[in-house]
Formats: C-alpha cells, structure tokens, sequence
C-alpha cells in the first residue's frame, strides 16, 4: 500500500479539499483508495460523500485507579509519574489520579510495590469506517471532545487503513499530530496559500519534511489571491510545485456547502486528473 | 482588573489571526497581545516586534540508550507502551518521535544504559510592537506539549500587563480542541469564535461550543466571509440560536485583507474605511463595552 499525506502547516489552506477531489480522482479511475481522515481533532472529510457507517471502534487508553484500602500512601506512584497526572497526601490519606493528564505509560503501576494499583480502560475517541457507493472506503477518526492528544486515535485510524492507496487528511500543524501522521506515510503533499502567513508556515513544514527525509511536494492553493512569495521561495529552494489551484468564489461556494469541487468541473477535474498522474508516476506499480 | 479576551477557532484559515491582529491595532490603548498558536505563530508577520526577551522552553523529554552499557535484554522493551523501543540490527533504540518521554524505561533498565535527554529546541519570545507588548511562542516541529507553553506564554503577558499597566490582553488561540485550546481560554474575561459560512467550519464550531460547555465564559461568534455563502451563514446563525450563543458580527469577504497582510498591516491600518475594518470595529466596541 502507498500511503500519501495531505498537510499544511496551517489550517484552511485547502488540505481537505485537496484529498477530497484528489481520492475523488482516483476513485473515478478505479483504483483501490481509501481516504482517511487524520485530523480526529475537527475531521470532516467524510461529510463530502455519500457515506455508509460500516463500523465504529472505541479507541480507549488504560488508566490507573488507586485501591486506598491497599494504599499506603509511600508516594512511589507520584514519583514515577511524569505527567503530574497523580496526587498523593499522606496526612489527608489522599490518593487521586487526575485521569484527563494521564498518558498511561504505565509506571505508576510498576512503582507500586503494594499492588494499590489496578487500571481501566479510558475512551480516547474512535475510528469510524464508511463506504461509499462505489465500495471504497473512507476512515475517520474522531477525537473525544476534552481529551489531551490526538495522536492515539489518529495512529489507530491510520493502522486501520487497508487498500492499495491511502490518502491521508493530515492534522494541522507541525507538531506530534502532523509528525505521527507524516511518519506514517510515503509521499507529502504540502498544500498552502501564496501569502506571507502561508509561507511562514509552509517553511516550517518543509524544514521538518526534509529533517525526516520524505519527498514532497507543494500545491498553491487560491492562487492570485495574494503575492509571489511561494512561488519564488519554491523556485529558489528547488522544491516541486505540483498544482497551483486558482482562487474561484465560486468553488469556494460548493466546498463550502460540503461539495466535491471535481464533480461537474471539468477544467478542475482536469487539474486533479493531471495530480493524480503525476502521482501514480512517481509511485510506480498503480497506473491509471 | 486586567481583561482578557481570546479569539478562537475551531478550524484554522477563518481568519481568526487577521482580526485578532485588526484588534490590536484599533484602539488607541496598548495592548499585551499573545500569540497562542504556537505551532504556526503567524501574528509576528503583521506585527513585526521588536524582540527584547528570548526564553527557552523545555517541552518535554526523550530516553537515549548508551550502546557502551546495555546489555541487549530487552526489558525496556517489554514494558514501553508507546511502541518506541525498537530493535534492528542487532541493537535496542528509541524512536524518537513515539517516545513519549514516561521514563519508564529508564527506571526499568537493570544496567542504566537509558538516560532521558531535554527536549529545547522550542522558544518563547517577548518584545514590543507598535501598539503595546507582545508575546510569541515557537514549538520546535513534531514537539508536544503544547499546551504548557500556551499557559507559559499567558503568564508572561499577565506579568507584562501588570508592569506596564495595560488592561487588556488578547490571545490568539490555536486550531482545534485539544490542550493548547483549553489552555488558552481558562480563565479568560471573554473568548469570540470565528467561523466562515462552510459545512466544515459548522461542524467545526458544534464541536468547538461543546468543549466550551465545560468552561462558564462569556462568548459570542462572528461570522467572517459572510457573503461566500448566504445559506451557510443562516444555518450557522440558526445554530447559534439553538445553543444561545449570540452573533456579534458579520464581515464580509474582501481581498483587501491578504493586500493588508502583504504589506504586514493590519485591516484596520491598511484601510479604515474598507467594510471588513467598519465591521470588525463594531464588534470590538460590542465586545469591550
Ligand atoms: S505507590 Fe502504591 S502504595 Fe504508594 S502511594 Fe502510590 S498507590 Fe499508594
Ligand atoms: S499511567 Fe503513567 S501517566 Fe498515568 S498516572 Fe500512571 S504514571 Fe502517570
Ligand atoms: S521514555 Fe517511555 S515512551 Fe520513551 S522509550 Fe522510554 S518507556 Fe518508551
Ligand atoms: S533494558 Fe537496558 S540493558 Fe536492557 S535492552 Fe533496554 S537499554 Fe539495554
């Protein structure tokens, strides 16, 4: 399977709408793609299509409970915890896990020689899977509304992908969420807007990108609503610009009514035909 | 009393940071200003301070294995829940972007061969822009934590206000509703939403109202772009009504906003007269009075 990686290093560049049309596209050449939705903090790219649920996961974490009868109050546990994520007073025989800090590492229960400790299970969030009509699938998963990290549940929905391309709606960003989902895949496509805040936050990607040594390339997104900094930033550093999508009010207009923006535009379709080719060339073993 | 105010979004690219940026530039009062997305800090770009402190922020710890000391057991292994152990070519190693920093590995090794390394690379900076103070912070890419830096950059523009007498700190948050959002809006005076007219951002901002439901703030959502979709607009207006979250404004879109940011001026600056400045005015003497 090949996996590709729709990023930015902001949000509202256009990364939904890019895989959206870009899975779309390959779909409509039938190949075996699935689209899964990274971002569990806000995702959204199911709600494009014409889904069926097939199933829902829970994607849950082990928490400890602290048993205060077999409690001796040593503080060993608290110690151990890098998270702050427990509280131990001796003189008010107080003993809590602060479950929302807890990243269930797992230490406290080894630190405690008492056997006070037993876990539980946490939801985290889950992984929803839909199909659409075509029998492709799309991934999704969603965060639970409170909880301190995505990458949990990001992670799993990434494992639970299974097709012979995987488009991935990255989280964005360049911090965890970004890097376990880059990490995950083999090609990076960066879509951003040719603006002084699109590039300030494009070269932050890119400098990352290069620091793991995965190919990429860039999409200019809204082109001619903004400057030349982009273009002349990728010309200089050398770095492909694989499609440049120009700003259009009114496909701005069906995207934001959770339209495809491929479907009944030729000119586009035609834009995201020419992607998915260059694509598929560089991935060898998938033609179109 | 020091009033703060956080302008959040539950997706990014709405616009948050150019009106947060209009906002710091409207009045004739100083303002501290914060920028709390601290994974794509775009504010400097408009706001072009002048840096005068530079802290480093340790976000956060990673184990290393000295191959001289470990005895190739396989214990820190077994007991690593987060899947960074790995072992190829015949040696343990820690990937470090699973690492988690727990320690437990470290504690676990019979022989010591594991000792955590501080990750910090990430920063935070502090200076003045031309109307009043700002504070920045800047994680180091694929860095966690980002909520503690939030709550770092918050303190410090507390301890500005105080010292400078400013009474207002605005905050713009990060994307999304996880840590760095919450970190960003405990304990503030007032936190405005921004949305734009799209099915995304509408699932978005039910998301985003849902996670504020914890939190007794005072709130309201401006809708920016309006006129890209007229629908939309009303649905998200009707779905404010639903959840007793009252609109403070609706600005128009207009290309003159990205004219404004090339030349890293802020609407208002750029052109006062534009319908974007007029509107969001309003909604700054609508939220302040
Ligand atoms: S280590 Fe065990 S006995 Fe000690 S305080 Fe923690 S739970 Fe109680
Ligand atoms: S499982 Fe880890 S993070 Fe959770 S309380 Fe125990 S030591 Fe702390
Ligand atoms: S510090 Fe924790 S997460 Fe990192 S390698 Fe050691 S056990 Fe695993
Ligand atoms: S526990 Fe210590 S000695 Fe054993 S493999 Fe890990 S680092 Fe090496």
């Amino acid at each position: 399977m090949f996996k590709i990686a729709v990023a930015s290093g902001k949000g509202g560049t256009g990364k939904t709408f890019v895989s959206t049309n870009l899975y779309q596209t390959f779909i409509e050449y039938g190949i075996n793609a699935v689209l899964t939705d990274c971002d569990a903090e806000e995702p959204n790219a199911a709600s494009f299509f014409k889904t069926e649920l097939i199933e829902s996961k829970q994607v849950t974490q082990k928490v400890p409970q602290i048993d205060s009868s077999k409690c001796l109050f040593c503080g060993k546990c608290q110690d151990w915890c890098a998270y702050n994520a427990i509280l131990i007073i001796k003189e008010r025989g107080l003993s809590r896990v602060m479950e929302e800090l807890c990243h269930g590492c797992g230490a406290c229960s080894v630190a405690c020689e008492n056997g006070a400790i037993t876990e539980k299970e946490m939801l985290l969030g889950e992984v929803i899977n839909f199909s659409d009509n075509s029998g492709c699938k799309i991934v999704e998963g969603r965060l639970k509304v409170g909880v301190y990290t995505p990458v949990p549940v990001l992670k799993r929905a990434i494992n639970s992908t299974y097709a012979d391309l995987a488009i991935f709606d990255s989280p964005p960003g360049t911090s965890c969420p970004f890097i376990h989902t880059v990490n995950a895949s083999d090609y990076v496509i960066l879509v951003t807007e040719p603006t002084p805040f699109g590039l300030n936050d494009l070269k932050l990607s890119v400098e990352i990108l290069q620091k793991m040594g995965r190919p990429f390339s860039v999409i200019i997104n809204r082109a001619g609503l903004g400057n030349r900094v982009v273009h002349d930033y990728l010309k200089r550093e050398n770095i492909e610009l694989i499609m440049e999508i120009p700003f259009d009010k009114e496909i701005a207009s069906a995207y934001s009514k959770g339209k495809l923006a491929v479907s009944g535009r030729p000119l586009l379709a035609a834009k995201f035909s020419s992607l998915a080719r260059k694509l598929t060339d560089k991935i060898g073993g998938i033609a179109l | 009393m020091i009033n703060e105010l956080a302008v959040i979004s539950g997706k990014g690219g709405t616009g948050k940071s150019s009106i947060t940026a209009a906002f710091a530039t409207i009045s004739e009062n100083r303002v501290v200003l914060a920028d709390c997305d601290v994974d794509a800090a775009n504010l400097h770009i408009i706001m072009e301070p002048e840096i005068e402190f530079t802290e480093v922020y340790i976000s956060g710890e990673k184990a290393k294995i000295d191959h001289q000391i470990c005895k190739n057991c396989g214990v820190c292994q077994d007991y690593c829940r987060f899947d960074a152990i790995t072992f190829t070519e015949g040696k343990y190693s820690i990937d470090e972007i699973s690492c988690d920093g727990c320690k437990l590995c470290e504690r676990v090794c019979p022989v010591k061969a594991i000792s955590m390394e501080k990750s910090d690379k990430s920063r935070m900076h502090s200076g003045n822009f031309r109307n009043g103070k700002m504070v920045y912070g800047r994680l180091e890419p694929g860095e966690e934590n980002s909520g503690k830096l939030v709550a770092m950059v918050r303190n410090r523009c507390r301890e500005i206000a105080g010292q400078e007498q400013i009474d207002t700190i605005l905050i713009d948050s990060p994307p999304g509703i996880g840590c760095a959002v919450i970190s960003s809006i405990s304990g503030v005076n007032y936190v405005l939403i921004v949305t734009e007219p799209s099915m995304s951002a509408l699932s978005d901002l039910e998301r985003t109202l849902q996670l504020l439901e914890g939190f007794s703030l005072e709130k309201g959502v401006a809708i920016n772009k309006h006129d890209l979709s007229p629908e939309l607009t009303e649905r998200i207006i009707d779905f404010c009504n639903s959840k007793g979250v009252g609109i403070v404004g609706k600005i128009p879109f207009n290309p003159e906003v990205v004219e404004a940011m090339i030349n890293s001026k802020s609407i208002v600056e750029w052109n006062p007269l534009s319908n974007v400045s007029k509107e969001i005015v309003k909604i700054w003497e609508n939220i302040t009075k």
